[in-house]
């Protein structure tokens, strides 16, 4: 190693060590976009219900992220993978200096299991407690308040759409991660994950 | 590729494969009625597409847990460990979903206006919640699965950290 890897490193980037950055980086994009596009998520819907002589009575509703315990997850587990998607990119640039007896590409990879699981989950909980919103459930007599707060659930389902991105580019470092596994190690022997 | 490695997966598997399988059933069954002021309520798992999605997880999970079984170890760790993740991705949302809707039925949602159901259909509630419960440990089990495919695929074991 030594020298060798480190002429490497300068000189002929082969292919695999500028994809996995690259992606990583799409996907800290795309989950902190969901993050902060759930985050700041909030409409009043302002409309009178009764009159009294020639003044109307208002009633003001106010729908907000935090009312909803799966928008709470959502973005907490988008923020996670998000500071996940940072870390292992900073790792992956001071590669050389860190790396802990060849068990880092094992954890980097492991963590990256747990946080598609993670961030999976609270997306499809998100998508479902949504779609009760949006179409209601007879059964259960619950109305559906889509048809008042139009954009903040136009929001919430644009916040899903980047998890959902982002789900897929993580998918595919770990696909990288998992069948390129020789290519990696044989470039720079501290892996770049 | 010693025994030793492919005991604890084989366990894990039929164990997995089990508890799916009784989270598919308890959920299929659960169904109760209750009549409130002359109108009848009643809850079956098809009426939430939550649960419905919940079902045709557990069962996906059955099948291809039967189905990894009789795989030969040698050529397929790779496409194995990535199926793996996938279908542990697929339960785990499937089960937070339940979950997140479960909550919704037995606390309500102010906000939204939501009333709780539970106190209505109890027997139904009790039901959803035992699938729930051997969804996790489905859930649980495949963690614990997807970390032995990933020691088969990277050779933990030899490491000596």
């Amino acid at each position: 190693m030594g020298e060798e890897g480190q002429v490497k490193l300068i000189k002929g980037r082969s292919g695999m060590m500028v994809a996995v950055p690259l992606l990583r980086m799409m996907a800290l994009f795309a989950t902190a976009t969901a993050t902060i596009v759930m985050a700041v998520n909030k409409e009043t819907h302002t409309f009178a219900v009764a009159t009294v002589g020639n003044t109307p009575v208002k009633l003001t509703i106010m729908a907000k992220f935090h009312h909803i315990p799966a928008n709470v997850m959502f973005v907490i587990a988008n923020g996670l993978a998000s500071l996940h998607c940072l870390l292992m990119l900073s790792f992956s640039f001071l590669s050389h200096k860190y790396d802990l007896k060849g068990l880092r590409f094992v954890i980097v990879t492991a963590l990256d299991m747990m946080m598609i699981s993670l961030v999976s989950g609270a997306a499809t909980a998100t998508v479902f407690i949504g779609e009760i919103a949006r179409h209601g459930n007879s059964h259960a007599r619950w109305n559906k308040i889509c048809d008042n707060f139009e954009r903040y659930c136009n929001q919430a389902s644009g916040a899903i759409s980047a998890s959902y991105i982002g789900i897929f580019f993580f998918m595919v470092v770990i696909m990288v991660n998992i069948f390129k596994r020789e290519q990696l190690n044989t470039i720079n022997n501290s892996t770049n994950a | 590729m010693n025994k030793a490695q492919w005991i604890p997966i084989i366990v894990l598997r039929i164990v997995a494969m089990a508890a799916a399988f009784v989270a598919t059933l308890l959920m299929i069954t659960s169904h109760d009625s209750a009549k409130v002021l002359g109108m009848t309520f009643q809850a079956k798992y098809n009426n939430s597409p939550t649960l419905k999605y919940f079902v045709i997880v557990s069962i996906i999970t059955t099948i291809y847990s039967l189905a990894t079984l009789f795989v030969p170890p040698k050529k397929s760790r790779r496409p194995i460990l990535v199926l793996d993740l996938i279908v542990t991705c697929f339960l785990i949302s499937s089960f937070s979903a339940a979950v997140g809707v479960g909550q919704l039925g037995k606390q309500g949602n102010s906000h939204a206006g939501w009333l709780p159901i539970c106190g209505q259909v109890p027997k139904f509630c009790h039901h959803v919640s035992a699938a729930l419960i051997a969804g996790f440990v489905a859930v649980i089990l495949y963690v614990l699965l997807l970390l032995f495919s990933l020691n088969n695929v990277l050779d933990l074991v030899a490491f000596k950290a």
